[in-house]
């Protein structure tokens, strides 16, 4: 599904993706740990398409297409989410339309008659459930006024409704408390499948606990120099991230 | 950055839908303005000579004033000499239905959008239709009356209901309030007169389409609205203009008063030809001055705008709050994109004891466009207890344009309360790459957020002109970013 091929890229003129190998398969769930600064978001913020970054070489490929030539409209239409570490506030644009917005979008682009208010009101309310969020996160702006564990339910929310095949979860552990964090978690759980892939971003083991990832990889200056399964995050957790650094 | 840079220009490239002209026989008066011309205007409305002498009275006042240079207004002089100020389609008889109206000027509306014939009977909009300088057909006047509402052209006003015209013209704005307001005086040519009776709630939204047509004329249009006690109405007007290489100036004059509990609403929706947007050749001058007095106790005027059109926008629409415990509000939308210049803003003047002002702005920069709020507050000394909030925003579109905020505030009495918020933002890339990672284009993210922006004084338009009210939003400024 994702095959990245030494990736190279950098930010005003600073190299933080050192020859990055990675490739996910239907159904996997890739988790990528390390420390602050290891190039983790900017790997994430890559895949979905932002543009401050300088691609100095390298390729990604999803599902066989050159995702480095497309804009991040195209990628999100054709299946990338991106769970963001910061969701942004938008205020005055309420939040279910801006989620009908959205599902509209990637519904005609798929070449699917948009759906109306009555049937999204209806499919909003079961995928509110299952993130336990109140109905009135609804009618509020974008984010505007959410606790961080809301802004990072209301992003679980988003990719529940627009149905992505690949998720990127972009720290979405950090500022979530305990039952937040279970609450995400069973979210993303729930939305496992066979055809769906994921790629989690985190500093910490916890979220691992939660999440049964297929692979980690752990990143350090911008090079993944290990990966293994869940038993590499319980090493990790013992031993921190020094073990591995050259 | 530049794929969006790409799609702000192809936003802003995108023609005028309304530049076109209609062709029908115009009564013109060479340009030119002196006493005579003022006289020829007043003859050509048959008008009683204390009007006549009213207005060349405003006319030796103006003569001595001059151009007001306050404004972060860029523009050459105006020449006075080469505008005509009057211009009417010719009257051949005395229309009685619609079906008389010329069918050039039906299909101007028709492409519009505004079908007169359908509103008169699907919707519950009464239309004062100004077509340049003379009204054409009033709808929905047997309804009206039957409510008691007088709801005319200023000059069938002037000759049916001449007292409260005599009474109350020039009471809110003095004919020497200022340059343009002098000008209009003079040569004022139509517009519309309101009168609600006491106690009545008007039964529908009243509604005013202008409508410039002839080539280089002026229109000076003359708004007068009345609410006597505990009456209630709601006032909507709405311009587009066909595209004009000249500068075509408009200055006109509103004013309202709301005696003893009575409210009045005035909402605009302005889209006129805003200029070649590549050279920013053409497009309306537009110099107005509204104002309104709550003359009476607990009455309440609200200003409600969304300006997204002209080259040049002046305009102040303010409130005087003379009954105790009376209300002001001004709702503001501003829109500069390419080459327009707005300098708009507010003036809330407290008399009254409890009076309460309410200012909300929102200013949007594209292109090449400079914003400007200009706003007032003034507390007199006997206003007890006055109350404002000023809220001014801005938000820019690209890094050429320009937004400019001139709060003015004057406090004379210690028990007053004021607030004032002002931000300016740069429309963040972090909000469209979040709406692009969900599968939100560009152009659609800007409108969405740029409509966001504006929701708090789009919510206090009529329905119908909210909707007309975004619509135009998306179309002026499709995917401007920077």
């Amino acid at each position: 599904m994702l095959i990245i091929k030494d990736l190279h890229a950098s930010i005003d003129d600073k190299k933080i993706l050192n020859g990055i190998n990675l490739s996910i398969k239907p159904g996997e769930l890739h988790a990528i740990m390390g420390r602050n600064g290891s190039g983790k978001s900017t790997l994430a913020n890559i895949i979905a398409g932002r543009e401050d970054y300088e691609i100095e070489s390298g390729s990604i490929l999803f599902n066989g297409k050159d995702l480095l030539d497309q804009s991040p409209e195209d990628r999100a239409l054709d299946g990338i989410f991106m769970s963001f570490q910061y969701p942004v506030v938008i205020p005055g644009v309420n939040n279910t339309y801006f989620l009908k917005a959205a599902l509209n979008s990637k519904l005609k682009h798929q070449g699917l008659k948009e759906i109306n208010a009555v049937d999204f009101m209806s499919l909003i309310r079961e995928k509110l459930k299952q993130v336990d969020m109140n109905e009135k996160y609804l009618s509020r702006a974008v984010n505007d006024g959410f606790s961080g564990g809301e802004k990072k339910r209301n992003e679980i929310l988003q990719m529940l409704t627009l149905e992505p095949t690949l998720s990127i979860l972009d720290e979405t552990d950090s500022g979530l408390d305990i039952d937040a964090l279970k609450i995400v978690a069973k979210g993303v759980n729930n939305f496992r499948s066979k055809e769906r892939s994921f790629l989690a971003i985190t500093h910490y083991q916890r979220l691992l606990d939660y999440m049964k990832p297929d692979f980690i990889h752990v990143l350090i200056d911008g090079e993944i120099v290990k990966s293994g399964n869940s038993e590499l995050a319980k090493e990790l957790e013992e031993k921190g991230y020094s073990w591995l650094e050259k | 950055m530049s794929k969006d840079q790409k799609i702000i220009d192809q936003a802003i490239s995108r023609e005028y839908e309304y530049g076109f002209v209609t062709d029908i026989e115009q009564d013109i008066i060479p340009p030119g303005l002196n006493e005579d011309v003022v006289r020829i205007i007043s003859d050509k409305k048959n008008e009683p000579k204390w009007l006549l002498d009213w207005r060349l009275k405003a006319f030796k006042r103006w003569k001595k004033m001059k151009n007001p240079n306050w404004s972060m207004l860029n523009y050459p002089d105006i020449d006075y000499q080469q505008i005509s100020y009057y211009s009417a389609p010719k009257a051949k008889k005395k229309l009685k239905s619609l079906d008389e109206v010329d069918p050039e000027i039906l299909k101007t509306y028709d492409k519009l959008g505004i079908p007169i014939e359908e509103q008169k009977m699907l919707s519950n909009v009464a239309v004062d239709a100004v077509f340049d300088s003379v009204s054409i057909t009033t709808t929905f006047k047997e309804e009206l009356e039957k409510a008691g509402v007088i709801f005319c052209s200023f000059s069938e006003a002037v000759h049916n209901h001449p007292d409260i015209i005599k009474k109350y013209l020039g009471s809110v704005v003095p004919t020497a309030d200022n340059y343009f307001s002098a000008l209009n005086s003079a040569v004022f040519s139509d517009g519309s007169f309101v009168y609600i009776p006491k106690g009545v709630r008007c039964p529908m939204e009243l509604s005013t389409y202008f409508r410039i047509n002839a080539s280089n004329t002026g229109q000076f249009e003359r708004t007068l609205i009345i609410a006597d006690e505990d009456s209630h109405v709601s006032y909507l007007e709405g311009c587009t203009a066909p595209m004009r290489d000249e500068n075509q100036l408009h200055a006109a004059v509103v004013e309202l008063v709301a005696l003893k509990n009575a409210e009045i609403k005035y909402s605009t929706v302005q889209n006129w030809y805003p200029g070649d947007p590549k050279t920013g050749k053409g497009g309306i001058y537009n110099f107005v001055t509204k104002r309104g007095t709550c003359l009476g106790d607990n009455s309440k005027i609200s200003w409600t705008q969304v300006e997204t059109g002209s080259a040049l926008t002046w305009k102040y629409p303010g409130c005087i709050l003379k009954g105790d415990g009376s209300v002001g509000e001004f709702y503001s939308v501003a829109l500069s994109n390419n080459f327009q210049q707005a300098d708009t803003g507010t003036k809330m003047v407290h008399i009254g004891k409890n009076t309460k002002s309410t200012i909300i702005s929102k200013g949007i920069s594209a292109g090449k466009g400079q914003n400007t709020y200009r706003g007032g507050v003034k507390i007199m000394k006997n206003a007890e207890n006055a109350r404002n909030y000023s809220q001014c925003d801005s938000i820019l579109l690209g890094d050429k344009c320009g937004a400019h905020t001139f709060p003015y505030i004057d406090v004379r009495n210690p028990s007053a309360q004021m607030e004032h918020e002002a931000s300016t933002s740069r429309i963040g890339e972090d909000q469209l790459f979040y709406c692009n990672q969900r599968g939100i284009s560009t152009e659609d993210a800007v409108s969405m957020i740029v409509n966001g922006f504006c929701k708090e004084v789009f919510n206090e338009l009529p329905m119908e002109f909210a909707v007309e009210a975004q619509k135009l939003m998306e179309v002026s400024l499709e995917g401007s970013v920077g």
